[in-house]
């Protein structure tokens, strides 16, 4: 940044005086500040004084906003003049599951036209659970001529109309990541859009789309695209032409194969197998939709500098995951489907000593008769091969409070432990008892806890632990516990860093919610559904606490004076006006 | 000690509020069902089914739970239609060891043997007899296949049409695993 671009207002009334008292002219201060690149340290940094502020804001470059109605487009823009990348997230996370009506909102329309006018020079944006329309798509192509990277993770409401128009205009672009979004694929044309001297992508994504895609439009694309790293396929990317793709691609670190079953000749599994042993930069491998056991032994080359292997579509048995992990020694993140079951479990713990991270997902979650899946045990054996496991994901039809005790005490350095029992407030299986002992030990022993997903049978006890014990929780899910009010009183006063809390479906009313009433301000959110909060309650908290805007989702047909979902959350933008009409602002 | 969490009163159901339900669909189960738990409620279910009254209600699936992202239950859903869809009767067969898979139509054949002669006369093995008491002892490779429920049976122990409509796929296993599915 040179110094005769910088330009801005002294008009503070202290103004001279501290440039007299401040030991780095404004340049060196900046210059430093801007080798700064956590969002969290800037903020502190801006609350030093109003010369840091100042200094702070002028070199910002990136801008993460956690909730987008916490603030305004105009707010963002008028603080940070120079920002060149913007992350933001909008719908609560229980969108996810449908529990957030359809036209709630975080449309992206109005920040583009805020970008298009402020930040002409705009490269980044990153987004999730946004809603984003392809007109929305087309005027972000057309209207930053320096863009370079869009990333849409859990996003809805557009089309591969949109993706063409950025594949069509973004001259520059680097990156295009369409992660688990709600599109309307209307075929794979738009991937033929890139033009043909178009060179510089290194990101592309395209795996959650469904349609074909002009192969021969993709492979030349692969081709001319030598700086390419992450490539990550759709399903109708067969086999055949993984391996085309390959031999041009080599450099590549991060892989999403195709389907991964089809009849090979025997020649092609060797040339597969070849063109994989090739790639010697590959640490990410994912994909594997429908994998068969039969053709996994072509992996074992690029296996054995993996580091993150997602085998989530892939259905995969024990004895087939088994044979691939013997390969597997460095592996630090997985993520499987719970058909591999306990014994896959077993050799997750054997082979992979360096695992951090273990993602376990149903492949049947709504299928009740089906005793399949993963169990207390499988858990178990991990914990005790992998003791550097800190972050774990874990779907199960069944669990015990010894289970979890073992677990814990195997593997205290857990940041993050979502422990899914699938079945609603179910006890620990063998004593009959409720799961508070289990969340009772994890926060015990895990004292780095920053975020916690509970299930079971929860008595208060467990959320009392939670208070007293989770000093460094984060962000708190919750669904079909508790016994009273109680409960959530011990969270909201106990647990000071808390920022996110979600519950859903359990015994929480009005004092409950009242409990929180100063702390809501520190917090990014608040979701309730289901529980026993009423509108009253929600008025009262609205009237106490005007930084807060506080939201209601009526359903059909309910009680006038329940308060079905409320969505509370701070915001210096005020209430806001795009609301649809299910959705009353207190 | 606590056991009433009162979820009725937090009971997230389809009808109006007000009006009464059985309470049925979230007591939570706190024995793991046995399969012959399953089979033997199954069978129940069917001769009740003219009684209104005493048959159990219909699942209601509680909305959005298990927290599983749509978009994952979209991909798997799709991948086990793709599979269940093969009632036209072409299954893969897979024989342990060979680099890759074969399809046959289960239509054409009308019993195991048949069938049996067929898979050696494909895959140039030998499989030889079924017997009830010890399988296919005898031989270096044993037939098992897939059924509805994902797990994996010897060919053979069932009726030949229960066998067609619940095969999902084929696997000829070999060796010793084979060997010692005799003694099961």
């Amino acid at each position: 940044m040179e110094p005769s671009e910088l330009k801005r207002s002294k008009d503070s009334p202290n103004s001279d005086e501290s440039t007299r008292r401040s030991s780095f002219p404004d340049e060196v201060l900046e210059r430093v500040l801007s080798l700064l690149k956590s969002h969290r340290d800037r903020s502190s940094v801006s609350l030093v004084c109003k010369d840091w502020y100042n200094a702070e804001r002028w070199s910002r470059t990136h801008v993460f906003i956690g909730n987008c109605y916490s603030v305004s487009p105009e707010i963002v823009a008028r603080r940070f003049p120079k920002i060149r990348s913007v992350t933001l997230k909008g719908k609560p996370r229980f969108s996810d599951f449908n529990l957030v009506p359809e036209n709630w909102g975080a449309d992206i329309h109005a920040w583009l036209v805020v970008f298009a006018a402020k930040y002409p020079f705009l490269e980044e944006l990153r987004l999730k659970r946004m809603a984003i329309s392809d007109e929305s798509l087309e005027f972000l192509a057309v209207s930053f001529p320096n863009f370079k990277a869009l990333s849409l993770l859990s996003c809805d409401g557009f089309s591969t109309n949109g993706l063409a128009a950025i594949a069509t205009h973004c001259k520059n672009l680097t990156e295009l990541d369409i992660q688990e979004n709600g599109i309307d694929d209307k075929g794979g044309s738009w991937l033929s859009c890139f033009p043909e001297s178009f060179t510089s992508l290194e990101v592309l994504n395209f795996a959650n789309l469904s349609s074909d895609i002009n192969f021969d439009a993709l492979e030349r694309l692969v081709g001319r695209c030598k700086s390419m790293r992450v490539l990550k396929l759709n399903r109708s990317v067969s086999l055949e032409q993984l391996q085309r793709l390959l031999v041009n691609a080599p450099q590549l670190a991060e892989l999403g194969t195709g389907s991964f079953s089809e009849e090979l000749t025997f020649r092609q599994y060797v040339e597969l197998e070849s063109a994989l042993s090739n790639c010697k930069n590959m640490h990410t491998l994912s994909g594997l939709w429908d994998a068969k056991g039969i053709y996994l032994p072509a992996l074992y080359p690029v296996c054995t500098h993996l580091t993150f292997l997602n085998l989530s579509y892939a259905a995969l048995r024990s004895d087939e995951l088994a044979k691939l992990l013997a390969h597997c020694p460095r592996l630090k993140r997985l993520w499987v489907l719970d058909t591999v079951e306990d014994k896959g479990l077993e050799a997750v713990g054997l082979n992979c000593p360096l695992l951090e991270e273990l993602r376990v997902f149903p492949a049947d979650p709504f299928d009740e008769e089906i005793i399949h899946g993963v169990t207390e045990a499988g858990f178990v054996a991990v914990s005790f091969g992998c003791p550097r496991l800190h972050y774990v994901l874990y779907f199960c039809r069944q669990m015990t409070n010894a289970a979890v005790a073992t677990i814990v005490q195997n593997c205290p350095d857990f940041t993050h432990f979502r422990l899914c029992i699938m079945n609603p407030g179910q006890p620990d299986y063998i004593t009959n008892e409720p799961m508070d002992e289990a969340f009772g030990a994890v926060v015990k022993t895990c004292t780095k806890l920053q975020r916690l997903s509970v299930s079971g049978r929860l008595t208060d006890l467990t959320f009392e632990y939670i208070g007293r014990y989770a000093k460094n929780l984060e962000t708190l899910s919750v669904a079909f516990a508790g016994s009273s009010d109680w409960g959530m009183q011990c969270v909201m006063g106990g647990c000071s860093k808390l920022r996110k809390l979600e519950i859903r479906d359990c015994p929480f009313g009005n004092a409950a919610l009242l409990s929180g009433l100063e702390k809501y301000e520190s917090m990014r959110s608040l979701w309730m559904s289901a529980c026993n909060v009423t509108m009253n309650g929600c008025r009262l908290l609205a009237r106490e606490m005007p930084r807060l805007n506080v939201e209601v989702m009526k359903e059909d047909g309910s009680d006038d004076s329940q308060a079905d979902k409320v969505y509370v959350y701070r915001s210096i933008a005020g209430p806001r006006r795009d609301a649809p009409p299910s959705v009353l602002t207190l | 000690m606590e056991n009433d969490l009162n979820l009725k009163a937090t009971e997230l159901r389809l009808g109006l509020p007000g009006s009464d339900e059985p309470e049925r669909q979230m007591t939570p189960r706190p024995n793991k069902r046995t399969l012959s738990d399953i089979v033997s409620e199954g069978s129940r279910s069917t001769t009740e089914e003219d009684h209104q009254d005493n048959a159990p209600p219909a699942k209601v699936q509680i909305v959005g739970w298990p927290p599983v992202r749509s978009y994952r239950k979209n991909c798997l859903q799709g991948k086990k239609d793709e599979v269940e869809g093969g009632t036209g009767m072409y299954v893969k067969v897979s024989v342990d060891g060979a680099p890759y898979l074969r399809k046959i139509d289960l239509k054409v054949y009308r019993s195991y043997p048949q069938l049996l002669l067929a898979l050696e006369n494909m895959f140039k093995l030998t499989i030889g007899a079924y017997s009830e008491r010890e399988g296919y002892n005898g031989s270096n490779y044993a037939p098992t296949y897939e059924d509805r429920d994902g797990d994996w049976m010897l060919v053979g122990d069932v009726p030949w049409e229960m066998f067609i409509s619940s095969c999902k796929r084929l696997r000829i296993m070999k060796g010793s695993e084979a060997r010692g599915l005799g003694c099961v």
